[in-house]
């Protein structure tokens, strides 16, 4: 099961809220934002081209269904019925017209058939690469985005964004956005041939199609929010998924599966009723809108009866004022199911286009996040040594220096050596809870530091603000010299190896894992690595040795081998300065000597930090630093400490009094 | 498959039958309408009788609202069906999960899990939701049009039956090139999945080793890959709304110029040939037809899309747990004693190399056993058979002098407390996490227990005290908080056994010793079996277990082991005079 690789020495934040605490970034819910809208559409611009050919297509499909809807009623009236004629007066049938007019009916199908078909695989392509799009951006800005996020995000709601958010996204570009294109052209065209028919029945059409918007508004916006509400039971319970499968051998450990049954159920209880209101409301929108139609066309038939009967005057578009005849209201009763067909349509979208939106709004509100700030300006670069001077060189030398450009536009190189000094540093989590006070030490290259310390003294702290996860709130730290505030983040990063208590390994074969260190490790630099933490043994009995596939966060080994990895692996990253915090700790001692050995050969003349607990890995540092609630209280090297007869003298000797 | 999924309908069973008869009452309205619409048209508007137009009219009002009612009604048992049946599936599939024993568990990442439990059911629920609506909709539809096309002319409704065997074989060609896409696509879902949660957890680890854009670059290879297989199996579906336009239209217009032929011949008259009145109907009515094999082929869409989704589903239903309560099973544990009986195990069946060989071990009630050994010696792998996490291979495990297989898992796992090595806290307060251990325990308990293990002095030394919450995964505590709290949480159990599987680890040796001194005067009773990297762990124990390669190397008490066991000394001296002989 996979641990979380986070601040060790952090203190406990204060409750923030109760269970069910979802991220923060589910807002309350807002009607259809347009914002949101606006933004998601700027996700098609770059695929305006070929939108555009999407739209000539629709146009084409909707030109088709409209004058096909006409098809029937003209070849009878211009055809069949004045052939019918002529055969009754006994002339010869010429059936040429109506051929004339079928082949013509029949090249515009043809054309609408492979704009149908045009539309559609285009509209995979760019809805599919617009999805990939925000994928990869939210997955880039995740990247970028401070510690801080991650340890106040559940992780199942974060990974419901790339899945079950963009899923409802894809359903909407994909399907819901032609749809409503081609429902608006058809719209606009069966309007324009209603008014050509009649003003006066248009506008009790319009009355009707007014009335079927806000039933569907009323009825839609019901569904819409609890679509909405859907999605976020489903993210709730996705978190909730991710954490109790992670714990899943605690919780069978602890026989503790009714209650996690228990509040599954309770979750998925809420996730059904969402559901179930959600889509009772989406199922009976398409019922109520159709029917609303037919009650249109019985009021249409009677008052259009009612007129032609009594002879009212009929205002036409291009006719002027005429009489309504009885062909023209047969043929404006068809064109009104035309009209009404397409609203109905795009009412059923509401539904998508409302969660899709919710999940957009998730999705920007990751996007949203601050990234990690970075003024850092001072970055790593490899030299060439020349005499007195360093000279900045692309080739990869193995030399490294700080290249420096100053505020007087002078450019410095300094060698990277992997001299670290804390002056009077402070730094609180949390504001008015500091967590260190004045902490000042000097690391100077090839010495190693040790922190030693009760747990919670804010040992892993001191780490975490070297390699800036968190920034420092008084004080400073400098490296070569230069205040690490001043350094690029990534670089600052590069030039430290940091082995976590922790162990996070990646799916991927142990090479893999190990060469994550250094990407373009060769085979032999990775197994030295191993070797030389030791992991050569354990990964040559592995069933495939180093190609075995690690899955699970490498659940198949055992805490202590994982360690060995992942030590390895900063190991071959071969860095300056090292930072081992409890690396060892569930390696055996006897196994941790020959690490150890190992490491001070890698690492001589090079800085490294170590905590632990146990005091065999720390005894033969250059200095021992006691950490006490944030203090350092005892400093010196073991000798000197023991002789002391403080704090450390009594961790020490305690151990042993015991026999 | 599909058998296994139908069971998980359950108590909405009436919802999902009452469905498709709403939708046939539904149907059968919907053709009276446009009959009477017709009707309305010919005899009421242009005969110009407005009597016949305000009858028509009102029938067509009740027709309308009979058809509402029924649409409504069978949207709304849809939708609890559709969303009962995803339930279900949710439920019975977690608590399915929740019987896995460690090597299922192993089986399945994490990703995978949620994928299935999510947008898997997700996608089964929406075809679910569209057949129990259209699948007896449709075909009704289909055999209601085609008998009234096949009573207005026969011989030009074979026109459009000639269409069918196309159109079927069309459909099938599209679903059987889609199908495998779809379901390579979902693996792929899985592995998106998996690089977003391994990126969650190891944050650090990429951000200390500067890897964003590795990582990056991993994620929009695999996102590609998604995209490339959607737009495929898309393409592909882009076919089918074509076919079905080219069959509508190929129909209107071969009936449209044979149709206008044979009206011409028999000159209009119903007897011999049709009538344009019978022509339009005859229209409408192949319109109906085709859009119902509209429906049918969507239907079809989405049990290719689904199909691969239901498979996923059903592996986890089907997953058959090899660890299970037997019948009549032992529901006391006596005792805290444990015995080995020339144990073999490993994880794999085809593996060649055991992780345990020829265990063979016996442990008193009430003793206190440190178990030694290097890294990957197998100290996890054998206290993991205890409270029955993995069977042995061969062999057998006694507790309290009964086959662990004997016992009644839950009786067993009660008895038996263990503070695994990779531990997690949950998301809830302290005490939330420490009910864990007991769930009626009080809160004197609570505190007991965090005396106990150590924990009560930092846990009061938060703001809010035992209420303080806990990050998921127990971020917001140091890592010898979480072993302590860990620890409490187990001791909460009252066991007869205790295990600590390198739990103290991150505990500093005062605290250990204490931890220790603690259990000796106030669980004498409990077996403890304690795990441990420091000599000063386990060196005041009962007995000492060295493990070394899966084996037990020797036992026997601190000084027994001084004098005869050279792995053991070595270890003891590497930690109490590591420092000189580095130096």
């Amino acid at each position: 099961m996979s641990n979380v690789n986070r601040k060790n020495d952090a203190p406990v934040r204060p409750p923030m809220g109760g269970p069910g605490r979802g991220p923060r970034a589910f807002g309350p819910r807002k009607p259809i934002n347009k914002k949101t809208v606006i933004r998601l559409l700027g996700y098609l611009k770059p695929y305006w081209p070929r939108l555009l050919l999407v739209m000539g297509c629709i146009i084409i499909s909707a030109v088709a269904s409209v004058s096909s809807a006409t098809f029937l009623g003209r070849i009878i009236d211009n055809h069949i019925t004045p052939m019918l004629r002529q055969a009754a007066a006994g002339e010869s049938v010429s059936y040429g017209g109506l051929a004339v007019t079928i082949l013509q009916m029949a090249g515009l199908y043809v054309l609408a058939i492979c704009a149908s078909y045009f539309q559609m695989r285009i509209m995979a392509v760019v809805s599919h690469s617009v999805l990939k799009g925000i994928r990869n951006q939210m997955f880039e800005h995740m990247q970028s985005l401070p510690i801080r996020y991650f340890d106040t995000n559940t992780h199942g709601a974060v990974m419901s964004y790339y899945t079950n958010d963009t899923d409802t996204l894809r359903q909407m570009v994909s399907q819901t956005l032609p749809q409503v294109v081609s429902s608006a052209i058809s719209i606009v065209v069966v309007f324009i041939s209603m008014l050509v028919c009649s003003v006066w029945l248009t506008l009790l059409v319009l009355l009707c199609a007014f009335a079927m918007m806000k039933v569907t508004a009323k009825i839609g916006g019901k569904s819409a929010g609890f679509f909405v509400n859907q999605q976020k039971s489903l993210a709730g319970l996705n978190g909730y998924i991710e954490e109790m499968i992670n714990g899943q051998k605690v919780v069978k450990v602890f026989n503790h599966e009714d209650e996690a049954k228990e509040e599954f159920d309770r979750r998925n209880d809420e996730l059904c009723h969402n559901a179930t209101s959600a889509n009772k409301f989406a199922n009976i929108l398409g019922p109520v809108n159709n029917n609303l139609g037919h009650i249109e066309y019985v009021l249409l038939a009677i008052v259009g009866g009612a007129m032609a009967i009594g002879g009212v005057t009929n205002l036409s578009l291009t006719g002027g004022l005429n009489v309504l005849t009885l062909g023209a209201i047969a043929s404006f009763l068809t064109l009104s199911r035309n009209f009404m067909q397409p609203i109905n349509q795009v009412a059923q979208q509401i539904n998508f286009v409302a969660m899709a939106l919710a999940g957009a709004e998730r999705i920007f509100g990751l996007l949203d996040e601050k990234p990690e700030t970075d003024e850092g300006y001072v970055t790593l670069v490899n030299v060439r040594e020349e005499g007195e001077n360093l000279i900045e060189t692309a080739e990869k030398t193995g030399i490294w220096a700080w290249k420096h450009l100053h505020g007087d536009g002078t450019l410095t190189y300094k060698k990277l050596e992997g001299d670290v000094v804390l002056e009077e540093v402070d730094f609180a989590y949390e504001e008015g809870k500091p967590v260190l006070h004045d902490i000042s030490l000097y690391a100077k290259p090839g010495q190693k530091v040790a922190f030693v310390g009760a747990t919670g003294a804010g040992k892993t702290t001191i780490t975490n603000l070297i390699n800036r996860f968190y920034d420092i709130a008084d004080g400073k730290i400098r490296y070569d010299g230069i205040n690490i505030n001043k350094i690029r983040k990534a670089d600052l990063r590069r030039s430290l190896g940091v082995v976590l208590q922790d162990v996070n390994l990646f799916t991927g074969t142990v090479m893999e894992n190990i060469r994550y260190g250094k990407l373009d490790a060769t085979d032999e630099e990775c197994i030295a690595a191993a070797k030389l933490a030791n992991a050569h043994d354990f990964i040559t009995r592995l069933p495939e040795g180093y190609n075995t596939l690690l899955t699970g966060d490498g659940s198949g080994l055992s805490q202590g081998q994982r360690q060995l990895i992942s030590i390895a692996r900063a190991a071959v990253a071969d860095p300056p300065v090292m930072i081992l915090d409890e690396a060892t700790s569930s390696i055996d001692t006897r196994t941790e000597a020959l690490v150890q050995r190992g490491m001070d050969s890698l690492m001589h003349g090079r800085t490294v930090f170590v905590i632990a607990h146990r005091l065999s890995t720390v005894q033969n540092s250059d200095v021992i630093m006691v950490l006490d609630h944030g203090r350092i209280i005892e400093r010196g090297n073991h000798e000197q400490l023991i002789a002391q007869k403080g704090q450390y003298y009594q961790l020490y000797t305690g151990a042993f009094e015991l026999e | 498959m599909i058998k296994r999924l139908v069971q998980c309908i359950g108590k909405y069973k009436k919802h999902t039958i009452a469905t498709p008869l709403f939708m046939v009452g539904e149907v059968a309205m919907e053709v009276m309408i446009p009959m009477l619409m017709a009707t309305l048209i010919d005899r009421g508007i242009e005969a110009g009788n407005m009597r016949y137009i305000w009858i028509t009219g009102g029938l067509l009002l009740a027709a309308a609202f009979i058809s509402l009612y029924f649409g409504v009604m069978g949207g709304r048992m849809a939708a609890t069906a559709g969303s009962g049946f995803a339930r279900n599936l949710r439920h019975k599939m977690y608590y399915n999960i929740q019987n896995f024993s460690f090597s299922n568990i192993d089986k399945y990442s994490t990703s995978s899990i949620i994928t299935r439990l999510t947008t898997d059911v997700t996608n089964v629920q929406n075809s679910f939701q569209m057949i129990i609506r259209m699948a007896v909709r449709a075909p009704m539809m289909l055999l209601f049009s085609v008998v009234m096309a096949l009573s207005i002319n026969a011989k030009m409704s074979m026109i459009f039956l000639a269409c069918l065997p196309v159109l079927a074989g069309g459909l099938y060609l599209i679903m059987t090139r889609t199908h495998p896409i779809f379901r390579r696509v979902f693996k792929t879902y899985d592995k998106l999945n998996n690089v977003v949660q391994e990126n969650l957890r190891g944050v650090r680890v990429v951000k200390s080793f500067v890897r964003g854009d590795y990582e990056v670059d991993k994620f929009n290879g695999i996102s590609q890959s998604i995209y490339d297989d959607f737009t495929k199996a898309e393409k592909n579906l882009a076919l089918n709304s074509p076919l079905m336009m080219a069959c509508i239209y190929v129909c209107t217009l071969l009936i449209s110029w044979l149709g206008a032929k044979m009206i011409i011949a028999s000159g209009n008259n119903p007897d011999i040939g049709m009538t344009t009145g019978q022509l339009m109907t005859l229209i409408t009515y192949v319109i109906q037809i085709l859009s119902s094999l509209m429906m049918v082929s969507f239907i079809f869409v989405m049990l290719t899309m689904s199909r691969a989704s239901a498979q996923r589903i059903v592996e986890i239903l089907d997953e058959k747990t090899d660890i299970e309560t037997p019948e009549n099973a032992v529901t006391e544990v006596k005792d805290g004693s444990v015995d080995f009986e020339n144990v073999r195990f490993s994880y794999a069946a085809r593996s060649e190399k055991d992780c345990l060989s020829d265990i063979d071990l016996h442990i008193p009630s009430g003793a206190t056993v440190g178990i030694l050994g290097g890294t990957g010696s197998g100290k996890s792998t054998l206290v993991q058979l205890i409270p029955r996490l993995y069977d042995p291979t061969f062999g057998s495990v006694k507790v309290g002098g009964v086959d662990t297989r004997k016992y009644d898992l839950v009786a067993l796992r009660d008895s038996v407390a263990m503070v695994l090595q990779k531990n997690e806290l949950f998301s809830g307060t302290i005490k939330d996490n420490l009910r864990w251990g007991n769930q009626e325990a009080t809160d004197e308990e609570l505190i007991e227990a965090c005396r106990l293990a150590q924990a009560d002095g930092f846990i009061r030394d938060f703001p809010d005290g035992y209420d303080t919450w806990i990050e998921q995964g127990g971020t917001n505590v140091s890592g010898g908080q979480k072993q302590r709290l860990c620890i409490a949480r187990a001791l909460l159990k009252k066991p007869k056994i205790l295990i600590l599987d390198d739990s103290t680890s991150a505990v500093d040796t005062r605290t250990d010793a204490l931890i220790r001194e603690g259990f000796r005067s106030y669980i004498p009773e409990t077996t403890k079996i304690i795990i441990a990297q420091r000599v000063a762990s386990v060196m005041d124990a009962d007995v000492i277990i060295v493990l070394e390669n899966g084996a037990v190397a020797d036992c026997g008490t601190h000084e027994e082991l001084l004098g005869r066991c050279d792995i053991y000394r070595e270890v003891y001296e590497s930690q109490t005079k590591g420092g000189e002989e580095n130096e």
